[in-house]
């Protein structure tokens, strides 16, 4: 009985820690204090998985012999704890610029751009820059990338079968018990995002998201309460597959995602046909941005890096790879037109118009909202 | 002599210092800290934190908060019940199967051993990104059961409870064995014969030779088990559905998504004494069963 003693505090240890987050970045060893004109020839990018073109990084080390080393992440979050945390290594990264780019701004985490480095900067949506200048104060530090809504993504077939005439225009279709309890049996899957949570039930309410408030929580909660029976689950990705091989057939989504979704169907040929629409009553717009962190050891080449992004081919290249529109109004006509005519893709303007920027709420009140979200999603 | 006893003994006690009780200091110290401003690392310097705490007193909000949001008392319940059931899985399981390697002839025995050992040269994430491949609507196991009959529409298995379990007991079966197998190759079979002789059956010989004489690697096996998956957040964020409140997720969010470090370190404190006092408990049994014999 001696010997496991020896070992019950490495149980204790394993047993106390949640996971093991993927290793730390290739930091470089570069001194970087020298002068900017001395930078290596390297770059290290930490950017979403999947969101540039299967060339975009080959091309720009062609071009420029800068070595890029490219990490992905799968949520904002795992890249904020590495830009707390300090040293992260890293020259370019992609946060949304709510509740983290602002968030992260204000932490003083990102270094303030200089614009004269990036002649491409007139190429930019005055309109998706005037959306987050409040987040982002004289848009100093943040270059928007992509950006999407939240909607619906459904399986068209599979809907109608069990909706009949009833059109997939509203929210009403998941909030709604009459609806989701059609849709129960072909599966209906939910955003694991305390913020999307929250912005698509009080939208759907005509209340707005950000309104801080315990009644906005009770309002959320009980919009839940009234589908959970028919929820199949709440995550961030398995609804992509899911959706393109019928596995689900009504998914809060990202709309990139759901139109990646309707894609592979489409190259399956599995005769399932998925669709993405953005509620009548309004959706959560999220934008993505490019930023550099403080303590880059590159920031010279991030900046020729940030600039080579906001090139119109560039981008428009990425968009027609990843499905997101960009915000680079200079590359809207290089994109392809089946995307560029896409109502799901790029809206019309009256529907853009209705779209929601998710405005950070106090952080006392956004942790009450992630535990009642944790309440939500496993029915406590 | 006396220098390299002294040697033996403080190496793996500087092991255990830097690698389990300072790490284990710094989270305690995590949980009783101040709030940070929003957008600051939420550890602060231990200089600043020795004066807030001085000023302020320790800051004992969170372990209030373990008591007062019944959110952390069902993640907590529903991890041991994971880690339980799992265990008691795990060690019905194990047993029939530990107790063949050890009667195995040994050259058959280290191929055994070896086959039980092998899922581990691929990664666990691996593994359960395979499990979901299996479990899901039609996956390979629905497949199966729909070609035979046993069901006639695709049973949810993914996203459910049963599939944390699948999960938890695929993975840590070895760690299960293992100590059984080891217990039980020592076991002196002659007992068992005597015992025969002396008009026990089959079965009471098992009951009141075999089993308390293995209860050395039972305990092991079930420790070994039941400590890591009270804490697991793999299987479940993988394979559980909704429902599946577990504790590592709970403190996943309190770490990631809510930056708040000081209630995550909490919850963890929590899990920490959650598992050392059955094992106490156990320690203490073992050494009274010790005893007796």
């Amino acid at each position: 009985m001696r010997a496991h003693w020896t070992v019950l505090p490495i149980l204790l240890a394993l047993g106390a820690c949640g996971r093991e987050e993927a290793a730390a970045p290739a930091a470089t060893t570069a001194a970087s204090a020298t002068p900017p004109a001395a930078e290596e020839p390297v770059l290290n990018v930490y950017n979403w998985s999947d969101y540039v073109a299967p060339d975009t990084i080959a091309n720009f080390e062609k071009e420029t012999g800068i070595k890029v080393v490219y990490d992905v992440y799968d949520s904002n979050e795992i890249l904020e704890a590495k830009l707390i945390a300090g040293s992260s290594g890293y020259d370019v990264v992609f946060p949304s610029a709510r509740p983290f780019g602002e968030r992260q701004i204000k932490a003083g985490l990102y270094e303030a751009l200089d614009r004269a480095q990036m002649p491409n900067w007139k190429n930019l949506d005055p309109a998706v820059l005037a959306a987050q200048v409040d987040a982002d104060p004289g848009n100093a530090h943040l270059v928007p990338y992509l950006w999407g809504s939240t909607g619906l993504g459904y399986n068209v077939d599979a809907v109608k079968q069990r909706l009949g005439d009833v059109p997939v225009d509203s929210w009403s279709i998941l909030f709604d018990p009459a609806n989701a309890a059609k849709l129960a049996d072909c599966g209906i899957a939910i955003l694991d995002d305390e913020q999307e949570g929250y912005g698509a039930a009080l939208i759907w309410q005509g209340k707005v998201p950000h309104e801080p408030g315990p009644a906005q929580t009770e309002a959320v909660t009980k919009a839940y309460a009234g589908i959970a029976p028919y929820i199949r689950y709440f995550n961030s990705s398995k609804y992509i597959d899911d959706l393109a091989n019928g596995e689900i057939c009504l998914a809060m989504g990202y709309s990139g995602d759901v139109l990646q979704a309707r894609d592979r169907a489409e190259e399956a040929k599995n005769g399932v046909e998925v669709a993405f629409v953005i509620p009548k009553e309004g959706a959560l717009r999220a934008i993505d941005n490019a930023a550099i962190p403080k303590d880059a050891p590159h920031p010279r080449n991030a900046h020729k890096f940030l600039d080579y992004l906001m090139r119109p081919e560039v981008i428009a290249a990425i968009t027609n790879s990843v499905g997101y529109p960009n915000a680079n109004f200079a590359a809207t006509p290089l994109v392809d037109e089946k995307i560029r005519t896409d109502p799901a893709v790029y809206p019309a303007p009256e529907v853009v118009a209705k779209l929601v920027e998710a405005r950070t709420v106090p952080e006392e009140e956004s942790r009450e909202r992630v535990r009642a979200w944790t309440r939500i999603k496993t029915g406590q | 002599m006396n220098r390299a006893r002294w040697l033996v003994t403080a190496v793996p006690l500087a092991w255990l210092g830097v690698f389990f009780l300072l790490p284990f200091l710094v989270v305690v110290a995590m949980s009783l800290a101040p709030p940070a401003p929003p957008g600051h690392s939420p550890l602060p310097a231990p200089g600043e934190l020795l004066r807030s705490w001085a000023a302020n007193g320790l800051d004992w909000r969170h372990y209030g908060a373990l008591f007062s949001d019944s959110l952390y008392a069902s993640a907590y319940l529903n991890s041991l019940l994971f880690a339980g059931v799992s265990t008691l899985a795990c060690l019905v399981l194990g047993y029939p199967l530990a107790y063949g390697i050890a009667r195995a002839k040994p050259a058959a025995r280290a191929v055994l051993l070896l086959l039980v050992v092998l899922p581990f040269w691929t990664s666990s994430l691996l593994r359960n990104y395979a499990l979901i491949g299996i479990l899901k609507g039609n996956g390979l196991l629905n497949q199966v059961l729909l070609a035979t009959g046993i069901v006639d529409r695709p049973a949810e298995i993914l996203h459910t409870d049963l599939a944390v379990y699948i999960g938890i007991v695929y993975g840590y079966l070895p760690f299960m064995v293992l100590p059984l197998a080891a217990t039980l190759m020592r076991l002196d079979f002659t007992l068992l014969e005597a015992a025969a002789d002396l008009g026990a059956r089959p079965f009471d010989a098992f009951w009141r030779v075999t089993w308390p004489l293995s209860r050395p690697g039972v305990i092991a096996g079930s420790l070994l088990v039941f400590v890591p998956a009270v804490g697991e957040f793999v299987v479940p964020d993988l394979l559980g559905g909704p429902r599946a409140l577990t504790i590592g997720r709970v403190i996943w969010t309190e770490f990631f998504s809510n930056r708040d470090w000081a209630r995550a370190a909490a919850v963890a404190v929590g899990v920490l004494v959650l598992v050392a006092l059955p094992l106490l408990w156990f320690e203490r049994r073992g050494e009274r069963g010790d005893a007796a014999t």
